[in-house]
This record gives structure tokens, sequence and C-alpha cells, in this order.
């Protein structure tokens, strides 16, 4: 009897258990899944929970749920990561020996990287949106806010669901407005990077929306600390900005478990083949979601597509055979833009976000890059498939894992 | 589109980054510099060479990334490349701005 151990039963750690439980003989392989939470998380949920769009039970379920039965279900602490004697140690020093290991602990935020941040103030001026507690918390905050001067903060790159600071951005514009109270909030959107919009024809198809919003733009800020005592943020060339309410996105790392093993880089990350998705120091390790150093987004969808191309090339070096470098970097993302609209990106390594229809050429129903309420829709309807179909490794209809470039208006 | 860098005809994109880095050398680097009137000292150079090593590695570029390198610290970066120092240092070195998805 042979072992494949997946690491992390969130999002790409689930999918490929219900993935791999289909195809590897039972006979011959136990396929065994570790995770020490035992609640999953919608995280696309956590951008709404905030603003009383979703409630906490519609972004959270008994993970165990979506763990297919066939799969050995582990719920501990994993302590170590041994590549070279192929074991797994877990908290209570039990060693599990692995032949195959499918490495998918994610990232999550680290707000104790920058001074300041998670102090005094944590979830009292300052919060982030991207966990549960965070989102709750400020959820609890913006209801009886009196406004103010709201930032929104990137931290550093790279980050989960990149657009996501974006999304909050637009929809606390259509939060206050609707809330009557839009003029005694001011809207600033912060971030290290040279633009809120950074690609050319998004900048060109998009930027209006920051101006019809009345969002401020701060470029290229590297935050050193957060002055807590003087409700601001300060960067690297000395820049302040004034907040009375703080939304940040702290800088995002790998797994500590991937730091305590070797495993990573500077921030956790698994180098990791770009096409193939093998570990590029072990043979037998492969990674996926949001653990790898891959050049696309930290999001679903790319986990989602990795898994149809991860699940096929398990098979191949089980049967010995060269791994397909078929992995392009394919994203797909809905952006809520407020006023229950959203625009949606289709993106890879080689193609930005450009304007088109998807995902029939010609047809649609959706429109990349423009925004529209049919998206919107999409991103909603997008909850039930996420649970029902995602999860499960069902694939999504007319959406294959390597990008398609019908439909798309690359001049 | 094409831009006349050195006296030579350059793939360059909208911002002005080129396009393939084949066109790059020391002397199209000093022209791009002295557009952001930045006077290439040693120390510059090293940078250059560092970041250009990250992007052949593919690995994302940082301040964070800068702090831990062991060739600069965070304020000499400001110094060297005053006013966004990624922007204007990517641009100098002939690779890609560091960027998100839209």
């Amino acid at each position: 009897m042979k072992n494949l151990i997946i690491l992390g039963a969130g999002t790409a750690g689930t999918m490929m258990a219900n993935h791999l439980v289909k195809k590897l003989p039972k006979k011959d392989w136990k396929i065994t899944i570790i995770d020490q939470y035992k609640t999953h998380y919608y995280q696309p949920g956590f951008l709404f929970l905030p603003f009383d769009i979703y409630t906490e039970n519609q972004v959270k379920k008994d993970g165990k749920k979506f763990i297919p039965k066939d799969v050995n279900y582990v719920q501990k602490l994993i302590e170590l990561i041994n590549p070279d004697a192929n074991t797994i140690q877990l908290e209570d020093d039990e060693m599990l020996p692995y032949d195959i290991l499918v490495v998918a602990t994610g990232s999550k935020t680290a707000p104790e990287e920058i001074d300041g941040m998670s102090g005094p103030d944590w979830y009292k001026t300052i919060f982030d949106f991207y966990t549960y507690e965070g989102a709750k918390a400020l959820r609890d905050k913006l209801r009886d806010w009196k406004g103010g001067k709201l930032v929104v903060h990137i931290t550093e790159m790279p980050i989960k669901c990149p657009v996501a600071p974006l999304e909050f951005a637009f929809l606390a514009d259509s939060y206050f407005r609707k809330k009557g109270m839009r003029d005694k909030v001011d809207i600033t959107y912060v971030t290290p990077l040279s633009g809120a919009f950074t690609k050319p024809k998004a900048t060109k198809a998009l930027h209006h929306l920051l101006e019809e919003k009345d969002i401020k733009e701060v470029v290229d800020f590297n935050i050193e600390r957060v002055d807590y005592k003087n409700n601001k943020i300060v960067d690297y060339a000395d820049v302040e900005v004034e907040y009375d309410l703080l939304v940040t996105v702290p800088t995002n790392m790998g797994d500590e478990l991937i730091e305590r093993s070797g495993l990573g880089d500077e921030l956790n990350f698994i180098p990791t083949h770009k096409t193939t998705l093998q570990s590029k120091n072990h043979e037998n390790i492969f990674v996926i979601g949001d653990a790898t150093n891959l050049p696309t987004s930290k999001a679903g969808s790319v986990a989602h597509f990795e898994a149809e191309i991860l699940e096929e090339n398990i098979l191949r070096y089980i049967e010995g055979k060269p791994l397909k470098e078929d992995f392009d970097g394919h994203a797909n993302c809905f952006v809520e833009t407020g006023n229950n609209k959203a625009l949606l990106i289709d993106f890879n390594y080689d193609h930005e976000p450009v304007e088109g229809k998807f995902p029939f050429q010609g047809i649609g129903p959706m429109s990349l890059l423009k925004e529209n309420r049919m998206n919107h829709w999409g991103k909603l309807a997008f909850r039930w498939i996420y649970w029902n179909m995602l999860l499960k490794g069902i694939p999504i209809p007319f959406v294959p894992s390597k990008m398609s470039l019908k439909g798309k208006n690359f001049e | 589109m094409k831009k006349l860098i050195a006296n030579r005809e350059i793939d360059v994109n909208e911002e002005g980054y080129l396009i393939d880095f084949k066109q790059w050398d020391r002397e199209v680097c000093e022209c791009i510099a002295g557009e952001c009137n930045v006077v290439m000292t040693e120390k510059h150079w090293e940078v250059i060479e560092y970041l250009q090593d990250k992007h052949r590695k593919e690995e994302p570029l940082s301040i964070r990334g800068i702090k831990r390198s062991g060739v600069i610290n965070i304020k000499e970066f400001y110094n060297l490349f005053p006013g966004g120092p990624l922007k204007k240092s990517t641009l100098i070195a002939g690779i890609p701005k560091p960027k998100s998805c839209i």
C-alpha cells in the first residue's frame, strides 16, 4: 500500500482530495488529508461580511462535509515535513510516511510584520478583512461608525485575491451612499504599487471608477510602521497618511510549517515549477494554491484550474511518464464595483485582462473588463458553485483550465 | 512601441518599460537612468544586478526583498532611486515593474 498525503483542507487541498479519490486505485493507494481546523471558510465571502451583504453562516461550513469518505481525514497540527525521510510529523510526534506529498497549506495574514499594526488598536481602529474574525469585527465597527477618514491599504505584494482591497473600497462607497452618509466619509486607497490599477488596458478601462466614486489614490507607498498613537501610517519615504479607520491587508505569508521545514522562500512560499506544479527541490512533492510562489494570482479560481492539471500530473508521475507543462497561470475573477455591478477578468501568465465576452465569443453572457449587473449576479452565484461544484472537483462548464484566447479583444 | 535610447530603437511599453530584456545593456541603462535624473554609481549597479537576478528567477520584487537582500537597506534604496524606488529601479534595470493582476 502506498501513501499520498495532502497537507491542508482549504480550497485547494479539498479539491485535490476529491479529484484523486476518483482516480487512484483504492487497493494500491491510501489518501490522507491533514488540517488542524474544523471549519471550512468561503474566503471570497469575507469581502461581503463587513457590509452586511453576507451573514456569518453563509461563509462557513463544517470542513468534514467536503472530504470524501474514502479519504483519511486527520485533524491535527502538522509539526514538520521531513522531505528527506518522506515523512510528516504531527503534533503528538506521530509519523506518517508518504510516497507523494501535496502541499496545500495556503497563505495567511501576518499583521505582526509591521510595527504598530497589530498593537492596542487592532480591531478597534485598525482592521483586516482577510480573516473571518477581522471581517466580522469590521462589520460591527461599520454598523455604527460615524464617518471620517477611511483608509484602505495594502501592506506589500503578493497578496491573496489582489483585487479584493479595490473591491472593498468600491463596496464601501456604495455602503455609505446607501446609509446616506457618503459626505461624511473620505475614502483613500493606499498601495505599494504604482496605482490602484497597474496594467495598461485595465487602467484605461477602469480608472474612471475611482473618480466616479471619489476614491483618492496614494501610490508607491511602502509602509514602514503604523503610528497608532497619532492615527497615521508612515512609509519609508516619510510620507504619512492619516486615518480614522484603517482597513489594511497585512503581509501575506505561507504557513509557519513551511518555514519550520525549511521549504519556503522569504515569505514561506514554496518554489514551484510554474507549468507542472512539482516543487523545485523534491520530485515527489507537489504544491497547489496559495502555498506556491508562482507568478500568478493567489485565488480560488487559480487553485481550481491547477487542480485539474495537478491531478493529471500526479497520475503521470506514478506511471513514470513526463509531467505535462500545462498550467498557464489561468485566473478568472469577478470584481465587485458596488451598486450591484461587477467586472469579470480572465488572464494568465502571458495575457493581461482585456475587454471581450465570456465564456462564449461574441455572446457572453458575461462581459470582460466592463462593469454590469450580469457579472455581479455571476459573483453571487459563485458561492453556490463553490460549495456545490468547485470543492467537489466538478469542472465548471465552458471554463477550461487553460485560458482561451477566443472572445477577447487583444488590440 | 519603439523608443530611441542610446541611439538605438528599443521596444518599450506605454510606460517606457523594456519589453525585451535582450535589448538591455549598460549603455541603454545609463541612458534611461539619465532620463530619471539618476547618475549610476557602483552601488546602483549592484542593486540593478540584484533586481535582474530576482527577475530571472521569477521571484517577486518587494521592499521586504530589498531589506533582506544584503545588498542595500531601504533608506539607501530610496536615496539611490528617489521617488518610487522600485518603479524607477526596475525601469532602469530593463525589467517589468511590480504589478497586480489588473
